[in-house]
């Protein structure tokens, strides 16, 4: 039984079919890359599975339940998390504030208990600051929670998106280009670091990337999309070897 | 406890400040009544300006339609006090006459607040599910609506003004209800739900992401911020003891729009910074009541291109204060970015 399960999605906007009877099916901790040339309609795959875009057509399924035309929020509170391709972090607010919202869609704190400062909100406040501290450890970012997050490199950037959407307690997390701007080194220690929070969280993840080195060392299966399409779908060993993929990266003979 | 120690000592503080400034406490000593009029509105503009703060500053939401929200408060508990005070005395008598007042004050405030909350969730509700700048469109319109409408209710004496109001806010309310202002906009802001407010006006889309009820947290903000904004205008019409549909044009919300952007958005105390300062100068500037406005005009513009963000930013004077200080001792470089 997949976690997620995309049956017949397809995308249009105006006479544009960005996704065309898209199917796919991601097991319970599973390893999902997503890849294709530019504009093959990765990023409206995400934006469709996380509520930003209705599907004209076709069924989305998260753990049996059906969420096509959902809120954002609501699919979030679900279990789905998603990083953005061009980052989208709280920038004027601290790292550790930016965790601490993604915290709060579980949070059973509300304005009157705020206004109060009732001793159970306060306790609500500790266990959230001690948790979205532990969650920073991970991400090795403890260090920066008191600065605000668009002082931050680059590559933490990047962390703490994965880290923030983490603190949603997800059952699937959906990395959009998190290696993009990455230089070697980096990227390298972000495979690392999407390979241990699975194992450790235990949740499914859903990549699209780019960086093929990125992709082919940590996918289980990968999904090849062109002009909406699907064109393969297999282990990274079998896809590199697909002509059809070939073609769609470096053109027709 | 140690809150309600410290409320206990407001309150105190409060009432002494009240009877001294008014000359009460101990004969012969005050202050002019003029200097203790311009005190009042002072206080009455800190509880309006930190109000709009927590929805412009804090949520990004601009709303420019405050003086609607502070004309509903100041004309129903207005209308409340002069024609059901005597009925509601009545049963209190065995209280002192400050008692009553207080009790009759009070009760007109609540009705000030939830009236304005109600007419803010009316507002809200279609014009906050949306992203952009409709609240501010249609914050401005509403503003309108109010004005002419109250124009032409004779029952609170339509163009005329509404008189006879009784005198029953003073020194100590205004600065009680500013400090109960200021306290609830902190606790809210220093809180999950305030943390929310953050995350929507520094991107909603990643905000709604992240499993915020963007919509919710929205309306309950400004909900909020517009009842307390009725608060400011019942205090407003018993302190003033009359008031006319023009005190409440949209150019007392473009007034307080100016205060927190002296201030800075999405500071608390640069709000209370930005009030005192704009009466400060309205009063300064009475001899030159003509060109007050211009003066206002230049001054937001120089603000605009020397501290876009306001004097204070986004920080409260105490962290900006010790930012400074932190920022001398360290090496070149390290310091912000942007």
């Amino acid at each position: 039984m997949p976690i997620l399960s995309l049956s017949r999605v397809t995308m249009r906007f105006g006479g544009l079919v960005a996704v065309n009877e898209l199917d796919l099916a991601i097991e319970k901790s599973q390893l999902y890359g997503l890849i294709g040339p530019n504009g093959a309609g990765k990023t409206t795959v995400f934006n469709v599975i996380t509520g930003v875009y209705t599907p004209t057509s076709g069924g989305i399924t998260f753990e049996s339940a059906s969420i096509e035309g959902e809120r954002c929020g609501r699919i979030t509170r679900r279990g789905i998390a998603r990083t953005f391709q061009n980052i989208r972090l709280f920038s004027e607010m601290s790292v550790l504030d930016n965790v601490k919202v993604a915290f709060d869609c579980r949070q059973a704190t509300t304005l009157t208990t705020a206004v109060l400062r009732t001793p159970k909100h306060r306790a609500e406040e500790a266990r959230v600051d001690a948790e979205s501290r532990e969650l920073l450890k991970i991400f090795k970012l403890d260090h920066l929670a008191d600065e605000r997050a668009k002082n931050l490199p680059y590559g933490s950037q990047r962390r703490l998106e994965i880290a923030r959407a983490m603190a949603t307690a997800p059952r699937l997390l959906l990395l959009d280009e998190p290696a993009a701007g990455m230089n070697p080194h980096e990227s390298n220690e972000l495979m690392d670091l999407i390979r241990w929070v699975r194992d450790h969280f235990g949740m499914a993840v859903l990549l699209v990337e780019h960086n093929m080195k990125v992709v082919m060392g940590i996918c289980e299966k990968v999904h090849v999309l062109d002009y909406g399409s699907t064109i393969a779908i297999g282990p990274p060993a079998e896809i590199q070897k697909n002509p059809k993929v070939i073609e769609a990266y470096l053109g027709g003979a | 406890m140690k809150g309600l120690a410290v409320a206990a000592g407001l309150v105190a503080i409060l009432f002494v400040a009240n009877g001294l400034l008014s000359g009460s406490l101990i004969g012969g000593v005050s202050i002019s009544p003029y200097f203790l009029q311009v005190i009042c509105l002072a206080g009455i503009n800190i509880t309006l300006a930190v109000s709009l703060n927590l929805i412009n500053g804090f949520t990004g939401q601009f709303s420019i339609g405050h003086a609607g929200f502070m004309a509903i408060g100041a004309y129903s508990s207005a209308y409340f006090t002069v024609t059901f005070g005597d009925r509601l005395r009545a049963p209190l008598s065995f209280l002192p006459e400050f008692g009553q007042q207080g009790v009759l004050l009070l009760v007109g405030l609540a009705i000030a607040a939830v009236l304005a909350a109600i007419a803010g969730f009316i507002v809200g509700v279609p014009s906050l599910r949306l992203r952009g700048d409709y609240l501010a469109i249609v914050t401005l319109g509403f503003g309108e609506i109010i004005r002419v409408s109250i124009l032409n209710i004779d029952a609170v004496g339509g163009a005329r003004g509404f008189s006879g109001i009784p005198r029953l806010a003073n020194f100590f309310w205004i600065y009680l209800f500013a400090a109960a202002t200021i306290l609830v906009v902190y606790r809210v802001v220093h809180s999950s739900f305030g943390r929310t407010l953050v995350a929507i006006r520094e991107d909603e889309i990643a905000a709604e992401a992240m499993g915020v009820h963007t919509t919710r947290a929205k309306v309950i903000s400004f909900v909020v911020s517009s009842a307390m904004a009725g608060i400011a205008g019942g205090l407003f019409a018993h302190f003033l003891m009359y008031i006319n549909p023009n005190s409440f044009t949209f150019l007392k919300s473009f007034e307080i729009i100016i205060m927190i952007v002296i201030g800075g958005l999405g500071s608390i105390t640069g709000s209370v910074l930005g009030a005192v300062l704009f009466i400060s100068l309205t009063e300064g500037l009475r001899e030159f009541a003509q060109y007050r406005m211009i003066l206002f005009s230049l001054l937001l513009i120089v603000i605009m291109i020397v501290r876009p963000q306001g004097i204070l930013g986004h920080r409260e004077f105490v962290t900006f204060l010790t930012r400074r200080r932190r920022s001398i001792g360290e090496a070149p470089g390290t310091t912000g970015n942007n």
